[in-house]
């Protein structure tokens, strides 16, 4: 395959940056998205040019690192998968592929399609957690029966793997469904409930000073997500913060 | 130096709780005046971070991915061990104590063991309060499954992401301490070295990946959970991060390597579909517990099959060689790794491997989705003749299994794994070498500690499915905790570690004449071009079978590559900036000398066991013939170059488990 | 509860809650006017009931303008501070990939409404103000001075409905309004958090009420343009 990338280059935090044209050829279809990155890297090289920076790390869809914005969606066109997963054989031979970083102003720009993503790790400081010792001195894990449907969406829930893929499709570039999830895996499990309003309440305060956007149910998220999670962890969020309001 | 395992007298099953209450604690006062720095933040660094900062001390962590939570050993799927027996099967700390020893081909030790399955179940119990999302049953406890190389079902899962979830409890716990301001988190920080003051381990030195700025961070001991080697051989299961570096750095400051040879080439990963590719992916061992593997019997199907001109749902029972079934009817597709992998490569080498490349088997579902599927029928009260009934409720099933790995499986090869077999090839996974350590997990220097996959020490030469979740907090949550204060009580009136000492300067210049020489090297080629040409001498030659010539050939032939990629690399952009390609030149750097000593303790180690194959050590049915002779831990001291390393014998002697014949037929 | 309204949830649901109550407005003005199209003398009658009973004068109608307010207020906020979320946008974007137009442009139907309820309060709302309260007519007569005249609400429908342009106008802004409900209705639920086996119904009825009731204001607008 033969194809034009239209990549950003960014040198820092304070570059301007702009859109590059770069042609690339000898692509195979059975290439991930990343290899041909790396394809691309390796001959700018050799020809004395910088890479282009990308995050990336297990390249199986779990670690979250990589962020790309292809063609103007998240992680692509294809869907439940990340970048890395993504392979060359959902492009047309010719086509023209667009490569942006994600894009909120509480994702700054490290360099060229790298960003930071602390904020996601700052909202879980606030409350991310249950707050038990690592003692182990614990009560038997048996101890306390957790009912299956609950045990299922609580881990649905858990399986976000923080890319940000959310916040990088809403047109507000809201972190609610990311937010949301880990709301809603400890308040659907017995152990997380015991500080529920606390923890919605402080994840939301520290969300809304990190500069993400409101939600406006547009649904972006859902279908950019590359675990699937659902909107009703949103939904669930609202719940849970607005009880606790009226409690706290 | 000779090495002391420091393992406590008394009966095995007592020498932990006795060692407990005996060793020298700090007070809790005390512990706000202590600094430790752990290096590595997935299971085993992040559990040892939370934990050491609840008990009081200040914690510097540090990774190199963007945030803790993106280590590596969140891509672990299957499972975690723990001996709970809440299936009633008869499993016991006893039975997972023995299975382990037994799974690591003897070439464990067994004081650590031991202990490791003392504290499984304490894991459950830790991560179940946690909040970690564990699969349960309708009644709301919690379900198990079955790994390979065991006859109990001890494993503990969520879904094919167990990994994901023990690390992201690993990493709340980190946040909570980290909110509180114990923790003080580094990211995106590479640690380049380890800065001994006075012969104690008293720091490291790091470069911020962002800035590019090289850091000095002292404390009064050192914790390393960085994890496995596994890419030296650059295609791996690994991350594309994984390095050897930090570990490397303590073993040039004078930390003994050991058993660098013991690498787990796990049986079922996707495999390589050509030059282009970076890296490989698992599919988790779990799906051996459905799955069953085969090759055609006759070599006119695999021809066919591999012209296109059969599909391998069409060759008829009979006409399938179901090799494992075969070979080990006792323990059949669930044998341990390294038994898995040398007989897929034992049938491809014979030229019964079914892709283009002859490098692969199938891995088949057909038979689980018609009994999950008749069975389920049966439950429900419907027609268990009807064919399309049944295939239709036994995918179900599967789906809920297994259905992320299916879907990951279908999104790279572009075939559906429910309807035709998935084929798999064995990879390198996992690194059961590592950083000697004792009983205390302290290596050979004085406040350095390494922990997880990182250390050497609880799964010989071969490591069972399920185990490296375990040992990896099993270390950070329950043990180093606890050995670490042992030592750290002397230093209560030593105070805060000053970073302008000489040996700071020293260890900070060094650093950045390494980096200052990849800079300005100005070679022809890529960091990769070298990392590649390194695997494939890995993989050829100190692959799944070795043998002595090649393990030669492989010595000189790493020494020369070192040495023209010293000459020859070619590292863009500069130090001063997020410069992926320096880091990486870096981390290669050092696989380079690991290499070479990987294959030197290969050659030294004349016999097999577990991971570690020597062609010319095999019984006539070709199983791996151990030899009483080397059932010690090699333990690497570092002299200059790798090939001057010395050998240090740690002989292991084996008092609660008779040593036989490892059979799993 | 104290400064909900400064968290991002707290105005989504502030948001939520003017939504239900302006759409339950709707519904109110829907069924009253469409009476005007089966029996005029009905369509009078409660108009006038609704024009002069003090409830509805002293304390709905002040409550339903705030309600107005404060959903247009706050749209008009919430998209500000939602664009400085994101300083620099994408150079290619295929929202259509992962969202509904309706769910991405509610700030262009609601300014498009706002003009229509300009529009609609110049034609009916202030001269109706002005007649009650600055006149100080409150008999709802065609003559406040002759009590056989009969009620004015109807014959005043119906005339404004003679211009053709007017009518367009209000199809335009009507089509605006199902759009704007085509994503706000379920939205709306969700953002207070109902999210539940429900959803898929709720979901059903949304897009009946959405495109149904301003069907039927076109159809009032129209009926009256080709019968007056």
């Amino acid at each position: 395959m033969n194809l034009t990338l239209k990549i950003w280059r960014q040198a820092n935090a304070n570059d301007k940056g702009k859109m590059v044209d770069y042609p690339i050829s000898n692509i195979s279809p059975d290439m991930s998205f990343l290899e041909m990155l790396d394809v691309l890297n390796n001959e700018l090289i050799e020809k004395g040019e910088s890479p282009v920076s990308f995050d990336h790390d297990c390249r199986e869809g779990i670690c979250g690192s990589c962020s790309l914005y292809i063609n103007g969606e998240a992680h692509g066109p294809d869907r439940l998968i990340t970048t890395c997963q993504l392979h060359m054989r959902t492009f047309k031979d010719g086509e023209t592929i667009t490569i942006e970083p994600w894009r909120a102003s509480a994702f700054p720009v490290i360099k060229d399609l790298v960003v930071d993503r602390t904020a996601f790790d700052r909202i879980q400081h606030a409350g991310g957690f249950i707050s038990v010792n690592t003692s182990g001195n614990t009560i038997d894990a048996n101890t306390i029966p957790v009912n299956k449907q609950d045990a299922d969406d609580a881990f649905s829930a858990a399986t976000c793997i923080g890319c940000g893929a959310c916040v990088a499709s809403c047109k507000n570039s809201s972190a609610m469904l990311f937010v949301g999830a880990k709301v809603s895996q400890f308040a659907l499990l017995p152990q997380g409930k015991v500080e529920a309003t606390e923890r919605v309440l402080n994840m939301v305060k520290q969300m809304d000073e990190e500069g993400f956007g409101n939600c406006t149910n547009t649904g972006a998220c859902e279908v950019e997500c590359p675990k699937g999670i659902s909107l009703e962890n949103i939904a669930r969020m609202n719940r849970e913060y607005l009880s606790a309001s009226l409690k706290g | 130096m000779s090495l002391d395992s420091k393992v406590p007298q008394g009966p095995i099953k007592d020498k932990w709780t006795d060692y407990k209450n005996h060793i020298d604690l700090v007070n809790p006062a005390n512990k706000r005046n202590i600094d430790v720095i752990v290096v590595g933040t997935g299971l085993a660094g992040g559990s040892a971070a939370a934990t050491l900062a609840e008990l009081g001390y200040n914690v510097k962590a540090f990774c190199f991915q963007d945030s803790p939570r993106r280590a590596h050993s969140i891509a672990a799927q299957g499972g975690i061990n723990a001996a709970k027996n809440y299936q009633g099967d008869g499993d016991s700390t006893y039975r997972l104590f023995y299975d382990t020893v037994k799974g690591g081909d003897y070439r464990s030790r067994e004081a650590n063991v031991y202990r490791l399955a003392e504290v499984s179940a304490n894991i459950i119990d830790q991560c179940v309060a946690q909040g970690v999302p564990f699969a349960r049953e309708y009644g709301g406890l919690l379900d198990n499954r079955s790994f390979g190389g065991v006859l109990v079902s001890r494993t503990f899962y969520a879904a094919g992401q167990t990994g994901q979830q023990l690390l992201l409890g690993a990493y709340s716990a980190m946040n909570r301490q980290i909110g509180r301001g114990k923790i003080k988190m580094y990211n995106r920080h590479e640690m380049l070295d380890v800065v001994k003051v006075d012969g104690k381990a008293r720091g490291i030195i790091t470069r911020n990946l962002i800035t590019g700025e090289i850091e000095r961070h002292s404390a009064h001991a050192v914790v390393l959970g960085t994890g496995g080697y596994g890419n030296v051989f650059f295609l791996s299961t690994n991350a594309m991060g994984s390095n050897v570096t930090a570990a490397w750095k303590a073993h040039k400051r004078g930390a003994y390597f050991a058993n660098p040879c013991y690498t787990q080439i796990h049986p079922t990963c996707i495999p390589v579909s050509g030059d282009h590719q970076s890296k490989l992916t698992l599919m988790s061992e779990s799906l051996r517990n459905d799955g069953r593997i085969w090759v055609p019997k006759h070599m006119k199907d695999v021809e066919a099959i591999k012209a296109g001109k059969l599909k391998p749902v069409q060759l008829a029972e009979e006409d399938r060689d179901y090799y494992l079934e075969r070979r080990y009817p006792a323990f059949g597709n669930l044998v341990p790794r390294d038994v898995a992998s040398r007989a897929a490569k034992e049938r491809c080498d014979a030229g019964f491997g079914v892709n283009a490349t002859g490098e692969a088997v199938f891995l088949d579902f057909a038979s689980a989705i018609q009994r999950y599927g008749k069975e389920a029928a049966h439950v429900k009260g419907l027609d268990e003749n009807d064919a399309a009934l049944v295939k239709k409720l036994g995918q179900e099933v599967i789906k809920n299994k297994y259905g992320n790995l299916f879907q990951m499986y279908e999104k790279i090869v572009d075939q559906d794994p429910y309807n035709t077999p998935m084929m798999i090839y064995p990879a390198v996974h996992y690194t059961m070498g590592g950083v000697w350590v004792d009983y205390n997990l302290m290596t050979t220097v004085p406040g350095l500690y390494a922990i997880g996959e990182a250390n050497f020490s609880d799964h010989g030469a071969n490591r069972l499915g399920a185990s490296a979740l375990m040992q990896g907090l099993a270390d950070g949550y329950f043990v180093l905790p606890y050995t670490i204060g042992d030592y750290l009580s002397d230093d209560i009136r030593t105070g805060p570690i000053s970073t302008d000492t000489k040996e700071f300067v020293e260890a900070e210049a060094e650093v950045r004449k390494n980096i200052d020489h990849l800079i300005n090297n100005n070679g022809t080629h890529s960091v990769d071009y070298f990392h590649k040409r390194l695997g494939k001498i890995m993989w050829n030659k100190c692959g799944m079978a070795r043998n002595a010539e090649d393990l030669k050939s492989a010595i000189t032939e790493i020494s020369e590559l070192r040495a023209e990629f010293w000459k020859d690399v070619r590292v863009p952009g500069t130090q001063n900036e997020f410069n992926e390609e320096l880091a990486k030149a870096g981390r290669v750097a050092d696989f380079l000398e690991l290499g070479e000593l990987f294959a030197k303790d290969a050659l030294q180690r004349e016999e097999s066991a577990g991971g570690h194959f020597r062609e010319e050590y095999q019984t006539p049915e070709g199983e791996a013939m151990r030899r009483k002779e080397f059932q010690y831990v090699s333990a690497w001291e570092y002299k200059g170059e790798p090939k001057d390393a010395i050998l240090h014998k740690e002989e292991l002697a084996y008092e609660n488990i008779e040593v036989k014949e490892r059979s799993y037929k | 509860m104290s400064g909900i309204l400064n968290s991002s949830i707290g105005r989504k649901f502030a948001m939520a809650l003017s939504a239900f109550f302006l759409m339950f407005f709707l519904l109110q003005h829907f069924s009253i006017n469409i009476l005007s199209v089966f029996s005029p003398d009905t369509f009078n009658e409660v108009s006038h009931f609704m024009g002069t009973f003090p409830l509805v004068q002293y304390v709905l109608q002040p409550v339903l303008i705030f309600g107005v307010v404060f959903h247009f207020v706050m749209g008009f906020v919430l998209e500000i501070k939602n664009n400085k979320a994101r300083q620099i946008s994408y150079a290619k974007n295929n929202g259509g990939a992962n969202s509904s137009w309706m769910s991405r442009n509610m700030i262009w139907s609601g300014a498009a409404i706002l003009a229509f309820v300009c529009l609609h309060f110049y034609d009916f709302w202030f001269p109706e103000i002005n007649t009650k309260f600055i006149v100080g007519d409150m008999s709802g007569l065609m003559d406040p001075n002759n009590a056989e005249s009969g009620f004015r609400y109807y014959e005043e429908l119906q005339h404004k409905f003679v211009d053709l342009w007017r009518v367009a106008l209000y199809v335009i802004a009507f089509v605006f309004l199902a759009l704007h409900l085509l994503h706000g209705f379920d939205s709306a639920f969700q953002s207070v958090g109902a999210n539940n086996k429900y959803t898929k119904g709720l979901k059903r009825f949304s897009k009946i009420y959405a495109i149904g009731i301003p069907l039927g204001f076109i159809f009032i607008a129209v009926f009256h343009f080709l019968n007056h």
